[in-house]
C-alpha cells in the first residue's frame, strides 16, 4: 500500500491556480468535525457571517442525522471524526519529464486520445515553455466577461458576488436534504460558480474551459450554476483522466437553477480511482445533484461514471415550473469490485412538464449495479409526461444488476411508462461479430458502444469520442 | 400521572383482542409452533411510515380500531352462488359444518385445517415452514390463527371438482386470523378458489394466511376473489414453494374493500418450473389496494410471468410492489413482469414499484411499468363509429382487462369476473 500512496502523491494533480489562497502551506485542520473546525474553514477562506452560520446551522443538522443504509451497497462506513476537514493544497513534486509517470497512466492517457501537453498537465509535469492554455484562458475569461457571464471558483464568488450565493445556496438542495448534503453544507472547501444572464447564450462549451481551469478542489465540492431567463449553458464537469485522489470519501453537491425559459445542460464524467483488481481502497462518492426548472425551461443530465470504488448518487429535476423539461442520459460500469447505486429523480409539480430517464448499465466481474429512480407526478402536474428506460448489461456470473425504480402518479392526465431489461450481450451477437473477422473484445466493446450510444450521444462531441475508449478500457480484461 | 404508565403500547392493546381465543385443540406440533411465533411477537412492531415493505399502506387505522371476536355462525341468510360439488365456509375464521359441502374424491384431502391437526403427518412436517418470520401479520396469524382449509391431493391426482373455499366476516368489528394448508404431491393437478365476502356492513379485519407447496411436476391454479364490503380491512398472505418442474398460476381479483394488502411470496426451489401471478384489481371510492409480490428463482431454467393490472376510480389508490430475485445459480432465468394502470380521476393515484435483483448473467429478465387513461384515438374512433361514449369507454376498459380475465382457468367463474367488469363500466363517465 505505500508504494500505491507514493505513487498518488506523485501523480495527483499538483497546480492550484485559485488566487484567494496565499501562505497557507501549514494549513491543515486537526482531524474530527465540531463547531470549530466549520469556523476554521470559514475563517481560513475569509467568508461573511452569512455563510458561516449556514454551516453551522447545517452542522447541526448534520449532527442530528444517521448514516443512510438503504441503498445496495456494502462498504466499510466511513469514520467521520477520523478526516481532516480542511487540508490547503499545497504544491507537490514536480516531475521532470513524462518518462517519471506511471508508465500504465500514460498507457491509459494514449488509450484516451489526450494530447501530449495536457498529459504533462495532469501529471503535474513542469511545462517549461509557457503553455497556452494561460492565454486560452485569459481569452475565454474576456470573452465570456463580455457577456457577462460569471464563471469563477466558488470561493471567488462568495467574495465577488455574494448576493447571487446567498440567494441561491441551497435553494434546490438544503442542507437537511441527506446526510451527505449536510455534511457538505457545513464544510464544503470549494467548488465551481456560473451565472449565465437573461437572454445570454454561452458560446463555447464550458467543459472547455473548466479542462484548462482545473484544479484540486479537494473532497467536499460545492458546484451552483444559475442560468436566468432566456439563457444557455452546456457546463461539463469531470475528466475522462484517471484521477487518483487520495480522499477516500468525496461527498459532493452540484445546485442547477434554470429560470423562465432557461436550458442548462450538464454533462459529467466521473473516472475516480476504483480500487484496486481485489476491491481494495478506492473512492466513495456520495453525491447529491440536482436541478430546479421554472417555467418553460429544460435542464439535461448526462453522466457517464466508470469510477469510484462506492457510488452513490441521484442526479434529478425539480420540475416546478409549467412545461419545463427534466432529462436523465446515463451510463454507468462497474467492473473489479465496484458498486453503484445511481438513478434518477423527477418531480413533476407544474402542468404539461416532460422527463426522459435512459439509464445503461454494465456490471463485470463481481461488480454490483443498481438503478434506483423516483417519478412522482403531483397531483397539480397534469398532462405530464415520463419515459423510463433502464437496461443492464451483465458480463460473468459473478455480478449483479439491479432495478429499484418508484413511480407515484397522483393524477389521471399524465403517463408515465417505464421499461426496464437485464440479460448478457446476446451469444449469436457476438458470433456475427466474430465471423466477420473481430476478435471478441473488439466485439464486445462495440456492442457495448452500440448499447451505450443513446447515452453517449448526448454528451459534447470531443467527450463523447474519449467516453467510448474510456469504457473500452473500463471492461478490459472483464470479459472471457 | 399513573395512567399514562398503565396505558397499554398500541400492538398490545391489538394483540389483546385474540386473548380470549381458546387454542386448547392444538396439539404438538402445532402447540409449539404457535408458542415461537408468540415469543417472537414481543419483538416485534407494526410497520410505520419509514418502514419500505410498507411504504405506500399505513397501517394505522387498521390497528387503532376496536375489534371483538366474531360470531361463528351467520345471524342472516348470504348467497353464496357457488357452484361447485366441494365448498367450505369459515365464519370470521371458523368452520362452519351447516354451510359446507363436500362430495368426497379420492386421492384428494378437503378439509378443515382443525380437523387435520389431528394426525396429519404431511400436514404437521410442513406447517409454518413457508410463513415469513419477520412479518408482524404473518406472526400474528401463525400465532393465533382460529381454522381454515388443509388440501392436499396426493401422488398423481388429477382433482375434478374445483374446490371452493369462503371466508366470512360476519358482524361488524370482527377480527379473524384464517389460515390454509394446500399440499399438492408428485404429478397432481387442482384449481382452488378462495373468496372472502363480508356479511354484514360496518369494519372488519381478516388478517389470513396461506402455505402452498406445489411438487415435483405438480400443476395447481389459485384463485382469488377479495370481495368484502367497503370498510372491511383484509391482509392476505400467500407463501408458495415449488418444486422441479411445477406449474403454479394464482389470480388476485380484488374488487372491493377499503384496505386489501396482499403479499405473495414465491420460492423456487426447482428448476424447469413454470410461474403465472396475476392480479386484477377494480377500484372505486376511497379504496386502497397494495399487492406486493416477491418470486425467489433459486434454480436455474425456471419461468416466470407477472401481469398486474389496476383501474383506479374516484379517490382510490393502487399500489404494485413487485420483485423478481435471482440467484447466482439461477442460469436460463426468464422472468417478465408486467403492470398497466389506469388512472381514471384527478383524485385516484397509483404507485408502483417494479424491482428486480439479479445476480446471474445468463438470463433474460424484464418489466415494463406504465400508468395512463385512455387512449383519446382510441375512443375518437369508436365514438366515430357511431358507438356511444359510455359504451365506447366500456369496450377499451374490457379490452384492458380482457388478457387478465382469460388467465382465469375456471370458466363460472371466468362469466362471473366478466360480469362484474360489465357491471362495473358500463355505467363509467
Amino acid at each position: 500500500m505505500a508504494s500505491e500512496e507514493e505513487l498518488l502523491e506523485e501523480i495527483t494533480n499538483s497546480e492550484y491556480k485559485y488566487g484567494f489562497v496565499t501562505n497557507i502551506e501549514s494549513d491543515k485542520a486537526p482531524k474530527g468535525l465540531s463547531e470549530d473546525i466549520v469556523r476554521f474553514i470559514s475563517a481560513k477562506k475569509n467568508e461573511p457571517e452569512w455563510l458561516l452560520e449556514y454551516r453551522l446551522k447545517s452542522l447541526k443538522i448534520w449532527q442530528g442525522m444517521i448514516e443512510p443504509e438503504w441503498a445496495h451497497l456494502q462498504y466499510p462506513k466511513p469514520d467521520f471524526q477520523d478526516l481532516h476537514y480542511y487540508s490547503a493544497p499545497k504544491p507537490k513534486k514536480k516531475l521532470d519529464s513524462l518518462d517519471e509517470v506511471d508508465p500504465e497512466l500514460i498507457d491509459t492517457f494514449n488509450k484516451l486520445g489526450i494530447s501530449l501537453e495536457e498529459q504533462k498537465r495532469l501529471t503535474g509535469v513542469a511545462v517549461d515553455v509557457v503553455m497556452d492554455s494561460v492565454s486560452v484562458k485569459t481569452t475565454f475569461k474576456e470573452k465570456l466577461g463580455e457577456l457577462g457571464i460569471i464563471f469563477c471558483s466558488f470561493s471567488e464568488a462568495v467574495q465577488e458576488h455574494p448576493e447571487l450565493v446567498k440567494k441561491y445556496l441551497g435553494t434546490v438542495v438544503p442542507s437537511a436534504d441527506n446526510f451527505y448534503a449536510a455534511l457538505n453544507s457545513a464544510v464544503f472547501t470549494d467548488g465551481s460558480f456560473c451565472y449565465i444572464p437573461k437572454g445570454v447564450r454561452c458560446p463555447m462549451e464550458l467543459s472547455t474551459y473548466f479542462r484548462i481551469n482545473e484544479a484540486k478542489t479537494g473532497q467536499f465540492e460545492r458546484t451552483l450554476v444559475i442560468a436566468d431567463e432566456d439563457s444557455y449553458v452546456s457546463y461539463l464537469e469531470g475528466c475522462t483522466a484517471p484521477m487518483r485522489d487520495e480522499n477516500q470519501l468525496h461527498a459532493a453537491v452540484v445546485e442547477l437553477i434554470a429560470l423562465d425559459r432557461a436550458e442548462i445542460k450538464y454533462s459529467t464524467i466521473q473516472n475516480w480511482y476504483p480500487g484496486s483488481k481485489e476491491g481494495k481502497g478506492g473512492i466513495y462518492n456520495f453525491v447529491t445533484k440536482r436541478g430546479l426548472c421554472m417555467e418553460d425551461s429544460k435542464i439535461s443530465w448526462t453522466q457517464v461514471e466508470t469510477g469510484s470504488a462506492v457510488t452513490w448518487k441521484y442526479p434529478g429535476c425539480i420540475l416546478k415550473g409549467d412545461r419545463s423539461v427534466g432529462e436523465f442520459y446515463s451510463v454507468a460500469v462497474t467492473s473489479n469490485h465496484q458498486q453503484a447505486d445511481t438513478g434518477s429523480k423527477m418531480l413533476h409539480i407544474g402542468k404539461n412538464t416532460k422527463s426522459t430517464i435512459i439509464s445503461k448499465g454494465i456490471s463485470a466481474g463481481q461488480a454490483n449495479n443498481s438503478y434506483r429512480g423516483l417519478v412522482k407526478i403531483n397531483k397539480h402536474a397534469t398532462n405530464s409526461r415520463n419515459f423510463t428506460q433502464c437496461d443492464s448489461l451483465l458480463m460473468g456470473n459473478k455480478c449483479g444488476a439491479h432495478t429499484f425504480p418508484y413511480i407515484e402518479i397522483d393524477n389521471s392526465s399524465s403517463k408515465v411508462e417505464h421499461e426496464a431489461t437485464t440479460s448478457k450481450i446476446g451469444e449469436d451477437q457476438i458470433f456475427y461479430c466474430k465471423q466477420r473477422g473481430m476478435d471478441e473484445e473488439t466485439a464486445i466493446n462495440l456492442i457495448v458502444n452500440g448499447y451505450c450510444k443513446e447515452v453517449l450521444n448526448q454528451l459534447p462531441m470531443e467527450f463523447a469520442v474519449e467516453a467510448q475508449k474510456l469504457l473500452e478500457i473500463s471492461l478490459e480484461g472483464s470479459v472471457g | 400521572m399513573l395512567e399514562a404508565t398503565v396505558e397499554m403500547s398500541q400492538k398490545d392493546k391489538f394483540l389483546s383482542h385474540f386473548g380470549m381465543i381458546d387454542f386448547s385443540f392444538d396439539k404438538s406440533p402445532f402447540k409449539e409452533k404457535r408458542k415461537e411465533a408468540e415469543d417472537r411477537l414481543s419483538n416485534m412492531e407494526f410497520p410505520t411510515s419509514k418502514t419500505e415493505y410498507w411504504k405506500y399502506t399505513r397501517v394505522n387505522k387498521l390497528i387503532r380500531q376496536e375489534y371483538i371476536l366474531g360470531e361463528q355462525e351467520l345471524s342472516s341468510e348470504i348467497d353464496l352462488g357457488v357452484p361447485t360439488e366441494n365448498c367450505l365456509v369459515f365464519i370470521n375464521g371458523y368452520y362452519s359444518e351447516e354451510l359446507s359441502w363436500t362430495k368426497s374424491e379420492e386421492g384428494i384431502d378437503f378439509m378443515p385445517l382443525s380437523k387435520a391437526k389431528e394426525g396429519n403427518q404431511p400436514l404437521a412436517d410442513r406447517f409454518d415452514q413457508l410463513s415469513k418470520k419477520e412479518e408482524i401479520f404473518s406472526t400474528i396469524n401463525s400465532a393465533y390463527h382460529q381454522d381454515g382449509v388443509f388440501f392436499h391431493a396426493k401422488k398423481g391426482k388429477l382433482a375434478e371438482s374445483v374446490y371452493y373455499v369462503i371466508n366470512i366476516s360476519a358482524g361488524e368489528k370482527a377480527i379473524s386470523n384464517p389460515r390454509n394448508m394446500v399440499i399438492m404431491d408428485e404429478g397432481s393437478s387442482a384449481k382452488m378458489i378462495f373468496k372472502n365476502l363480508s356479511a354484514s356492513e360496518g369494519y372488519s379485519f381478516t388478517n389470513q394466511l396461506t402455505e402452498y407447496f406445489v411438487g415435483r411436476n405438480a400443476n395447481l391454479e389459485v384463485n382469488k376473489i377479495e370481495s368484502e364490503s367497503d370498510e372491511a380491512f383484509l391482509i392476505s398472505n400467500d407463501e408458495c414453494q415449488q418444486d422441479e418442474s411445477s406449474q403454479f398460476k394464482i389470480n388476485t381479483i380484488s374488487l372491493s374493500g377499503a384496505l386489501l394488502r396482499n403479499n405473495l411470496n414465491i420460492d423456487l426451489n426447482g428448476s424447469h418450473t413454470e410461474t403465472w401471478m396475476n392480479g386484477l384489481s377494480l377500484l372505486h371510492g376511497k379504496q386502497h389496494v397494495d399487492h406486493h409480490t416477491l418470486i425467489h428463482h433459486r434454480e436455474p431454467d425456471c419461468v416466470s410471468h407477472e401481469l398486474y393490472k389496476t383501474i383506479a376510480d374516484d379517490a382510490s389508490t393502487g399500489v404494485f410492489n413487485g420483485k423478481v430475485y435471482v440467484h447466482p445459480i439461477a442460469q436460463k432465468t426468464n422472468a417478465y413482469q408486467s403492470n398497466a394502470n389506469m388512472v381514471l380521476t384527478d383524485e385516484a393515484a397509483v404507485y408502483s414499484k417494479p424491482e428486480l435483483e439479479i445476480y446471474a448473467d445468463d438470463v433474460k429478465c424484464s418489466h415494463g411499468s406504465t400508468t395512463g387513461q385512455l387512449d383519446e384515438e382510441a375512443l375518437f374512433y369508436l365514438r366515430s363509429r357511431g358507438i356511444g361514449q359510455k359504451k365506447a369507454i366500456a369496450v377499451l376498459l374490457n379490452a384492458f382487462l380482457s388478457d387478465l380475465v382469460e388467465h382465469i382457468g375456471v370458466e363460472h367463474l371466468r362469466e362471473e369476473v366478466q360480469a362484474v367488469i360489465d357491471e362495473k363500466y358500463s355505467g363509467v363517465k
